[in-house]
């Protein structure tokens, strides 16, 4: 995007595996993980006059994401047939919504960087169903079924992205959405997330839509950004030099970072989709949808301002804070007994986040339970352990697994504020530095912090500072 | 075969067997013989399964001793090979299923085990159920009864013949398009096609979705109404299953027609058609109007149109439902290098002629830019067509009409002419795509005493009123086909 000439534009369809125990249209369960068609049955082998029955609990998690993305749930949609032939695909065809989806339009607000809040409109949200997975060995295609029939929801944003880096933001606000509506939970390298990209560019200004490619195979948040990158590039290039994007699928190839036209064979389908007979058309009364909106969870956006409003944290902190759900949760569970709420949350961004980074494991084993974390602060409030000592005590509790109050005491972390014991600390720096006793006396003020760091270190690091302060200058002052 | 057990209707084999005259094993016994003595002429099976009908007759017979026996507890019937029946080979008549066994039941057939029934084996169809003479089989047609020259008529030939020649008291098939009504008038049984969504598909092998229904052959309306009870009702497992209570279908038939308005469509009486039929069928009517019922001549001016709509609405729905026939799980699989040829090879020499015409059918009438004039335009005529029948009802409680224009044709004389095969089910495709009950009742015989059928049609869930017209035409003489001589 080397050329500001071109603006890109960009839209989302994004397949998202849903939450629930069982697949779309069977009982069978949709834990990933069972060994191979372990979770199978004749409805989801496609085996010979077989019916689908929809699965309501799907239908509720669609309904509430719809609602969640502000979009207008459809009283009456419908299923269709999409034919094509492949040998994960046991039916020959796939159970999908096509020209009647559950849900049209809404939006997903991304969160303010420079400037507004962006709104990035959705087009529509259905429901449909996986296929299974080819596995190929040495002499033979194999296919595991376990996955057909798991319910997916494919969410399909408008050409409304402009920039790789928004293409990300908005991945990741639409996964947190469906993580914190428990709809998905939105792992996209075990593949309960994937995203086809729609990538066009046009010269800045220009309101047609040029020609789009779609991008394919994309199983992290990086690889989308690489892939939006190289081809906004490609395609400025291209059309600079003159050249017409044709109309086409590209997949992208991770090792080599660019992406590649598919060959025709492998995308040129005639999908003859008509609607399902074997299933009814899908009503949703309204009462059904006015319950789930009043039993909605919290959405990360209207966290956010939460966040801003309740404990009055910046539009930066709260950003940070409920960029993960995990996170969020985290924090909210420090929080019950703590005044100071800002202090929690820049515990949570340095000290938590850190632990979490640097071992590279989830939050909730990286760091002690909330609960524990919440303790330690709140033993800073109360002046009985420094702020130092805490961090020292935040480390061990990292690596031990212990309490706060344990680990305070095992590493003897408790500040001392008794005021006889700081007294007879510093008479004790003070008897044995009498020559700079004089000199600060005669007016070398600048070695007061030299007198506070010796008499911290006469007791071992646990006077409590401000106890420290202000004996120290008393006994100074002579 | 001395006693001929298997010539009983099911009312009599009930009283007889609940009195413990007779044991289902005797019966069962007396069925498999006469199987064993005319297929190899009449080839209405394409499965018989002695040894499991054999347990399963002993089992019905514990539980006479216990005196717990339900209606059809004991009765040796006849399953088309398009039902799923867990352990027993399941062919649709194809090559392509080869021997493929399936897993599970269906919903129908499990009613059946529970009540008791017993399966003498699988009857043989057009493969399938496309067809209307049960030529299109992989395993070879199935002939008349009456003439070992004629067709059965299709799709559920094997089963009307196997009910016509005694092999057992009563049989399922499945109609799309007229494969109950229409071999059952050919082959002179009564055969009914209730109401879709009156009984669960679940399980039966789909040709056309929105049109498939499951029906009873039997010898007598009332042994029909008895099947139909057993199997009808709501299954979770087809959400296109009406959850309406099922009627005590015995009950209905009270013999009683005084005030019974039948409406006679005046476009199913057309030029062309068999002077005998239409004979029989009036003389039907005449009858009815003796017994004190009234007929009343209608229209149904779109019924032209059926034919067409029906074979782009059907061949649309089969493409995609026998698309899961690929070589890959289970059936036939001609091995290739790759998907593709894998694909081409099993279907090429899996799938028969007939079928193979309707799957392209199909795929083109769904085709990207035809979708819009064929499959959808299909659509729009069903729904006329259904309108129809509407407005006809509002003046009568019933319809009654020929079942087809002619009697059973010659075996080779359609096949090589498959718009006239499907024209056999001119009178027949309206009422699936109306989604109307439908019964064919034997009424009378052609010069060569070949059976006819009068069909009754009745209005959505008007099964009672159909059964008890037909009943009432049994019971005032009606006409009792010659025991096949075979």
């Amino acid at each position: 995007m080397n050329d500001d000439s071109y603006e890109a534009v960009i839209g989302l369809e994004v397949h998202a595996h849903m939450l629930t125990r069982s697949k779309l249209f069977c009982g069978c369960a949709t834990d990933f993980g069972a060994p191979p068609n372990h979770n199978v049955c004749p409805v989801c082998m496609g085996m010979p006059g077989v019916l689908p029955v929809l699965n309501r609990h799907v239908v509720e998690l669609a309904i509430r994401t719809g609602l969640a993305a502000h979009s207008k749930i459809e009283p009456h949609s419908v299923f269709a047939r999409k034919s094509y032939f492949y040998p994960d695909l046991p039916k020959g065809y796939q159970i999908s919504q096509y020209d009647q989806p559950l849900c049209r339009g809404g939006y997903i607000e991304l969160p303010a960087r420079e400037g507004e809040a962006r709104r990035i409109r959705l087009v529509r949200i259905h429901l449909e169903e996986d296929a299974g997975k080819n596995i190929h060995a040495e002499s033979a295609s194999l296919v595991d079924f376990n996955r057909s029939g798991v319910p997916l929801m494919e969410i399909v944003s408008e050409p409304d992205i402009r920039s790789p880096e928004e293409a990300v933001a908005y991945l990741h606000e639409l996964r947190e959405m469906l993580r914190s509506l428990g709809a998905s939970d939105g792992k996209m390298e075990e593949g309960s997330l994937r995203c086809d990209v729609n990538v066009s560019v046009r010269p800045r200004g220009a309101t047609e839509l040029g020609a789009r490619t779609e991008i394919k195979n994309l199983n992290s948040f990086r690889f989308v950004e690489k892939a939006i990158v190289y081809e906004v590039n490609r395609q400025i290039e291209e059309v600079a030099a003159g050249r017409r994007i044709p109309q086409e699928t590209h997949l992208w190839d991770p090792e080599r970072e660019v992406t590649r036209p598919m060959r025709s064979k492998e995308f040129a389908n005639d999908y003859r989709y008509f609607p399902e007979p074997d299933l009814p058309p899908l009503i949703v009364p309204s009462d059904l949808v006015e319950n789930i909106r009043t039993a909605m969870p919290e959405m990360p956006a209207e966290r956010r301002a939460r966040y801003i409003r309740e404990f009055e944290l910046s539009a930066y902190e709260a950003g940070v804070l409920t960029s993960e759900l995990e996170v969020a949760e985290y924090f909210e569970a420090m929080l019950p007994g703590l005044r100071n709420r800002k202090s929690a949350a820049n515990w949570v961004m340095t000290e938590v986040l850190r632990a979490a980074n640097e071992s590279a494991k989830p939050l909730t084993e990286a760091a002690p339970k909330p609960q524990e974390t919440g303790a330690l602060l709140k033993m800073v409030e109360k002046s009985q352990i420094s702020l130092n000592a805490a961090k020292s005590a935040f480390a061990a509790m990292c690596r031990s697994g212990k309490g706060a109050e344990a680990t305070v005491a095992e590493l003897g972390l408790t500040q001392v504020s008794d005021e006889t014991a700081i007294a007879e600390a510093c008479d004790r720096v003070l008897a044995a530095e009498s020559a700079k006793l004089a000199e600060y006396r005669a007016g070398r003020d600048k070695l007061y912090g030299f007198f506070v760091g010796a008499v911290m270190k006469a007791m071992g690091g646990k006077g409590n500072p401000k106890v420290v302060n202000e004996v120290l200058r008393r006994k100074l002052a002579g | 075969m001395g006693s001929e057990l298997n010539r009983l209707t099911i009312t009599e084999a009930r009283e007889r067997l609940r009195r413990r005259e007779i044991t289902s094993r005797e019966l069962t016994r007396d069925c498999l013989e006469r199987i064993a003595a005319v297929e190899p002429r009449l080839n209405a099976f394409i499965t018989v399964s002695e040894t499991e009908a054999m347990a399963q007759a002993e089992a019905a017979d514990r539980r006479f001793a216990q005196g717990d026996a339900p209606d059809l507890c004991g009765i040796p019937l006849g399953i088309k090979d398009i039902y799923c029946t867990r352990g027993v080979r399941t062919t649709c008549a194809s090559k392509i299923l080869g021997d493929f066994t399936p897993p599970f039941d269906a919903t129908v057939i499990e009613k059946l085990r529970v009540a008791g029934a017993v399966f003498v084996g699988k009857t043989n169809l057009d493969e399938f159920a496309m067809g209307s003479s049960t030529e299109n089989s992989a395993f070879g047609p199935t002939r008349n009864p009456h003439d070992l020259e004629r067709v059965a008529g299709g799709s559920s030939g094997g089963s009307a013949a196997a009910v016509a020649a005694d092999e057992c008291l009563a049989a399922l098939g499945t109609d799309t398009g007229g494969s109950i009504r229409l071999p059952a008038s050919y082959c002179g049984v009564t055969g009914i096609k209730p109401t879709y969504s009156r009984v669960s598909r679940y399980g039966v092998i789909a040709y056309a979705s929105s049109l498939d229904q499951v029906g009873p052959f039997a010898r007598t309306v009332r042994d029909a109404a008895m099947v139909l009870r057993a199997v009808a009702g709501a299954d979770p497992r087809d959400s296109t299953c009406s959850a309406r209570p099922v009627p005590d279908y015995e009950a209905a038939l009270t013999g009683e027609v005084r005030g019974m308005r039948i409406g006679v469509p005046r476009e199913y009486f057309v030029e062309g058609m068999d002077a005998a039929v239409e004979a029989a069928v009036r003389g039907s009517l005449k009858k009815l109007e003796a017994m004190g019922a009234r007929t009343v001549e209608i229209s149904l001016p779109h019924t032209s149109y059926a034919v067409a709509a029906y074979y782009l609405i059907a061949t649309a729905e089969a493409s995609a439902n026998l698309a899961r026939y690929d070589g890959v799980r289970y059936g036939l699989r001609v091995a290739a290098d790759n998907n593709i040829e894998l694909y081409n090879r099993t279907r090429a020499q899996g799938f028969g002629a007939e079928v193979k015409r309707r799957i392209m059918l199909g795929t083109f009438a769904l085709s990207a830019g035809y979708y819009d004039a064929y499959y959808l335009k299909g659509q729009k005529v069903r729904t006329l067509i259904r309108r129809d029948f509407e407005r006809a009802f509002a003046s009568c409680d019933l319809i009654a009409a020929p079942v087809a224009p002619t009697t059973a044709f010659r075996l080779g004389e359609k096949t090589d002419d498959p718009l006239k095969m499907y024209l056999s089910d001119i009178f027949t495709i309206s009422v699936n795509l109306a989604g109307l009950p439908g019964m064919s009742v034997p009424c009378g015989a052609d010069g060569h005493g070949m059976p006819i059928g009068l069909q009754l049609i009745g209005p959505p869930f008007g099964e009672e009123a159909i059964l008890r017209a037909g009943d009432a035409w049994e019971r005032s003489g009606g006409f009792a086909p010659r025991t096949p001589q075979l």
